[in-house]
């Protein structure tokens, strides 16, 4: 009964009775709820797999219309956020404040960024009319390897309606991503994390490398289809 | 430090998934780009997630089987499809 006197780590929640059971609580939830988010990916990519063996020349055609250029800095720019997200969890665990506030505020940059060139490749479709609904057209686009073959637009339309629903709800996360790392730079700030307590920040970055690794497959997927001459 | 070392690998990754596509390797091409996806994704949750190293036997039953549904998910629907014919 004496671990639960007057004087007890203010760190340490009272259901819990040691701060590494608190840390590996908090850690095991969250690799739980990631589990249930690979299940939500999975089925997108599972939806994808089986459009792409049906109507792969379409979704060739149809990738190829994007820019890959684009797709691979975007890719880039999130690995170059997970390191300063690891180096704000050293930063923290080694008690350097402001390395820590330095790397929360890099990485939200980098998330602002990612989400900035996903807007320039966005409205690009938009002009083009790649966006799956009434105004929706792609007639006349080669099948790439196949020339005088065109892409069936409907099949091509799958494609888009996947890249959007995907990219979108991959952004969505991106989105909710920013408002935890706001959080997270708040209470930095206000001096809530140090070298014994700082499981929000190793939380966040969870979920931050996750949304990370989602990227990762979806780049060579859907930006990368057949893109040999 | 490890973490810059996995962060060059992973760009390295990144450069050689856009390169590699390019070249016309067939049936491989989509191989080689998803080995090049997964060994980037083991190495954020190797080394960004801290999984290695990690000691809970839970935490690992959970990734394990994580990856156990999604392969079941993935493997059962492409056996399905891939061995059926619709008209």
């Amino acid at each position: 009964m004496a671990a639960h006197s007057k004087t007890h780590n203010p760190a340490l929640l009272h259901h819990f009775a040691t701060e590494e059971q608190q840390r590996n609580s908090a850690s095991f939830g969250m690799w739980i709820f990631l589990a249930t988010e690979v299940m939500f990916f999975g089925g997108l990519f599972c939806a994808y797999l089986i459009y792409r063996r049906w109507y792969f020349g379409d979704f060739a055609a149809a990738s190829t219309s994007i820019d890959a250029l684009l797709g691979g800095t975007n890719t880039a720019v999130l690995i170059c956020s997970s390191l300063t997200v690891v180096l704000a969890i050293w930063a923290a665990q080694t008690a350097r404040r402001g390395l820590m506030l330095v790397m929360l505020v890099l990485t939200m940059i980098f998330g602002a960024t990612f989400l900035g060139i996903k807007g320039i490749e966005y409205k690009d479709k938009f002009v083009e009319h790649h966006v799956p609904g009434a105004s929706f057209n792609f007639d006349h686009e080669e099948i790439p390897g196949h020339p005088g073959q065109y892409a069936n637009p409907h099949h091509a339309q799958i494609f888009f309606a996947l890249y959007f629903v995907m990219t979108g709800l991959h952004a969505l996360h991106m989105i909710i991503g920013l408002g935890i790392f706001t959080w997270l730079l708040w209470a930095a700030w206000k001096g809530r994390f140090t070298p014994n307590y700082h499981t929000p920040l190793e939380i966040g970055g969870l979920y931050w490398h996750f949304v990370d690794i989602v990227w990762i497959y979806l780049f060579p997927l859907l930006y990368l289809i057949d893109r040999h001459p | 430090m490890t973490y810059f070392g996995v962060w060059a690998a992973l760009l390295v990754g990144t450069l050689l998934t856009y390169e590699v596509a390019k070249i016309d390797l067939g049936v491989f091409n989509s191989a080689v780009a998803l080995i090049i996806a997964t060994t980037k994704a083991l190495l954020v949750a190797l080394f960004f997630m801290h999984l290695k190293g990690a000691s809970e036997k839970l935490l690992k039953l959970v990734v394990l089987s994580t990856i156990f549904f999604l392969i079941l998910l993935m493997a059962l629907a492409m056996f399905d499809y891939g061995t059926r014919w619709y008209s």
